[in-house]
């Protein structure tokens, strides 16, 4: 057996697409199995099962899913309430929401009604990333059955009012942000509005809203069918359940897979993606959480656990759990400048620090990436980093400024070397040229 | 932030077909009736499904059909990436991810290809057939390097495969989308290590609960 979760345990059984994604194939799997029961035991109970099986938010942020349903008005007022499915999955390094619409959508659907019932929604919208085509045309077609078998819709079986719709963007890396998303369904720029009011008393067209990740929704119907302490017995305490890991760069065999929460991140490198390309002493670094989280090194991965905690005490983040491997053929230099160039090109231009701080971090980096700088400028960097950081409306800010911080953390010194020898090998003499004449 | 301006030349008019305005009004049913700006995204991707791009008088076409101020179309089309502002290659518009995860997996190979094979990126080729681009995470990084083309993601390219690709597309083909080294999805490569036990797959997971886990008693008529 390779990794430590086993296949009677796994959620997304469907996660490589060998089966059908249709409603009978699905429901042979488990899908939509006494969804009703879950429904009638009340949507106190629900919350209180999500709380129990300590599901901590899959989109990055890793907040209490079941505390942050509790949020949400006990009454519904004059105003509906939304559910807000995050689909806009952009961050680098992360390809698992993508599996669940293409080969597992009707957990994820499901997931969706017996939240919103969690949450007195009867309306629910999962805004996917406009590059997800062939994704939504699943998703889709994968509602029209479930309004046709009555799982959803008006007066449907499991007698709670219920429209899901789908929405999409067009190509924003910001709209990952919850009310960058809202304002993008609402129709606008996707620029993160200032918190509060938070979404649970202002979200959509001004209505409570919960926005929460596909993977954080598809994965509540499973817990609920087979208890909270079957998920909570996976992983640490704080840092409990499995979860989708995607890991990609240089690795054997890069992979999607299902993992438990706080499994040593070497043992997933080495057995389920055949190990680090040519071997695990060329490994150099991992970035652990997508692309906004700071990088780790091959000293810190032996030890290193996939989880919220673990990577927190290395100072770096658990994220998305996209692990990006990076051996030693990797120009880290070059790479951490392609995603300050990745922020610079997403920053939405609202706050200032951001918009002009992420421009200027990603033109130093391309010098100090061909040794064009100054070794004073180094500390001057990082000084711009902390000033970016944290001073922004949203976390774009900080993660542009963390990939950098990592990168001089750990590895300073390349930096520096490139820097003293940038100019060996350059003509002395200003105007003259090392190339003979022809 | 990157800096987007309309197309110096911009046709005379523009019509919604038929198809286009169709499916643009089931969009528009699916927000609240006083929120018909909800739909302008997905509208306008229409628009540039039927066009190629989108233009101005089409944006304008559009705040019409959803009484949006023309500016708040406009706004919207210059900040969403995904929107051709000038005309793109006929046979196939290629958009090749070239942030980090792909990048350490050769996408800087496949996009010397595409300048090789195409030309300049963000130009339309000069037999009008071809446009490529560098887009950021297509968010399929366990299958870098890969490239959207048209509407759907080709995987695990090499330049070998990508050349094939182009060619295809040159003759007037339709090659397949999906990954392009045997994989079946994203499964490690050789074949899935998990998800292998058929008792996952025989229906006994359908079977009915008799009573959920930690369900609470029922109260006892008093």
């Amino acid at each position: 057996m390779v990794g430590i979760l086993e296949d009677k345990d796994r959620i997304f059984t469907n996660l490589y697409g060998f089966h059908d994604w249709g409603l009978e194939a699905a429901k042979k799997r488990g899908a939509w199995n006494a969804t009703a029961d879950m429904l009638s035991a009340g949507r106190l109970w629900v919350i209180d099962q999500i709380k129990n099986s300590g599901l901590r938010g899959r989109g990055g942020a890793g907040f209490g899913t079941g505390l942050k349903w509790s949020f949400m008005p006990k009454e519904v007022g004059e105003r509906p309430h939304y559910l807000v499915v995050n689909a806009d999955e952009s961050e680098p390094g992360t390809c698992k929401d993508r599996e669940i619409m293409r080969h597992d959508p009707h957990l994820f659907i499901e997931g969706c009604l017996i939240a919103s019932f969690a949450m007195q929604a009867h309306a629910c919208y999962i805004y996917i990333r406009g590059e997800y085509v062939r994704e939504r045309e699943v998703m889709e077609a994968a509602i029209k059955q479930a309004y046709e078998a009555k799982l959803v819709g008006k007066d449907n079986i499991h007698g709670w009012d219920f429209d899901i719709y789908i929405h999409h963007g067009a190509g924003a890396y910001i709209c990952g942000e919850e009310t960058a998303l809202l304002e993008s369904l609402e129709g606008k720029k996707g620029q993160p509005r200032l918190k509060p009011p938070f979404p649970a008393g202002a979200g959509l067209y001004g209505c409570p809203t919960t926005v929460n990740n596909v993977e954080s929704i598809a994965v509540v119907g499973t817990i609920l069918r087979r208890g909270a302490g079957w998920f909570a017995g996976f992983g640490r305490p704080n840092n409990t359940g499995t979860k989708l890991m995607c890991i990609s760069g240089h690795v054997e065999r890069p992979c999607n897979v299902e993992e438990v929460m706080s499994i040593p991140l070497k043992q997933v490198l080495e057995e389920h993606c055949g190990g680090v390309r040519g071997g695990w002493g060329n490994l150099k670094a991992v970035i652990p959480g997508g692309s906004s989280v700071p990088m780790i090194t091959a000293e810190q991965c032996e030890t290193a656990l996939l989880d919220f905690d673990s990577l927190r005490e290395l100072r770096s983040g658990l994220g998305t759990a996209a692990v990006i491997v990076m051996d030693k053929s990797t120009d880290l230099v070059r790479a951490i400048a392609r995603i300050s160039y990745f922020y610079k090109h997403e920053s939405c231009g609202q706050c200032t620090p951001c918009r002009e701080g992420t421009g200027w971090m990603w033109r130093v980096m391309e010098r100090m990436a061909k040794g064009d700088a100054d070794p004073k400028e180094i500390d001057l960097l990082i000084e711009v980093t902390t000033q970016v950081e944290g001073h922004t409306i949203c976390a774009l800010g900080d993660a542009a400024a963390w990939p950098i911080q990592g990168l001089f953390r750990h590895f300073r010194h390349e930096v520096e070397e490139r820097i003293a020898n940038y100019r060996s090998g350059k003509p002395h003499v200003q105007g003259a040229t090392l190339v003979a004449a022809e | 932030m990157s800096v987007r301006r309309l197309a110096k030349e911009q046709p005379a008019s523009f019509a919604f077909s038929a198809e286009t305005l169709e499916t643009a009004n089931w969009w528009i049913a699916k927000y609240p009736a006083a929120r018909r700006q909800s739909a302008v995204i997905p509208i306008l991707w229409l628009v540039q499904k039927q066009e190629g791009w989108v233009s101005e008088p089409a944006i304008r076409a559009i705040a019409d059909l959803l009484g949006m101020a023309v500016i708040r179309v406009m706004e919207v089309v210059t900040f969403y990436t995904m929107f051709q502002l000038e005309p793109v290659g006929k046979a196939a518009l290629i958009q090749v991810c070239g942030t980090t995860p792909c990048a350490l997996r050769g996408a800087n190979a496949l996009m010397d290809l595409c300048k090789k094979e195409i030309g300049a990126k963000d130009h339309l080729s000069s037999d009008g057939l071809f446009t490529w681009q560098e887009v950021e995470c297509l968010g399929a990084c366990v299958n870098a390097p890969m490239a959207q083309i048209n509407d759907y993601y080709f995987e695990d390219l090499t330049p070998e495969s990508l050349a094939g690709i182009i060619a295809d597309f040159r003759a007037g083909k339709s090659p397949k989308a999906g990954s392009y080294s045997g994989r079946h999805t994203s499964e490690p490569a050789g074949g899935a290590l998990t998800l292998t036990d058929p008792s996952l797959y025989d229906g006994s997971a359908a079977k009915p609960i008799a009573k959920l886990p930690n369900l609470p008693e029922p109260e006892t008529a008093a």
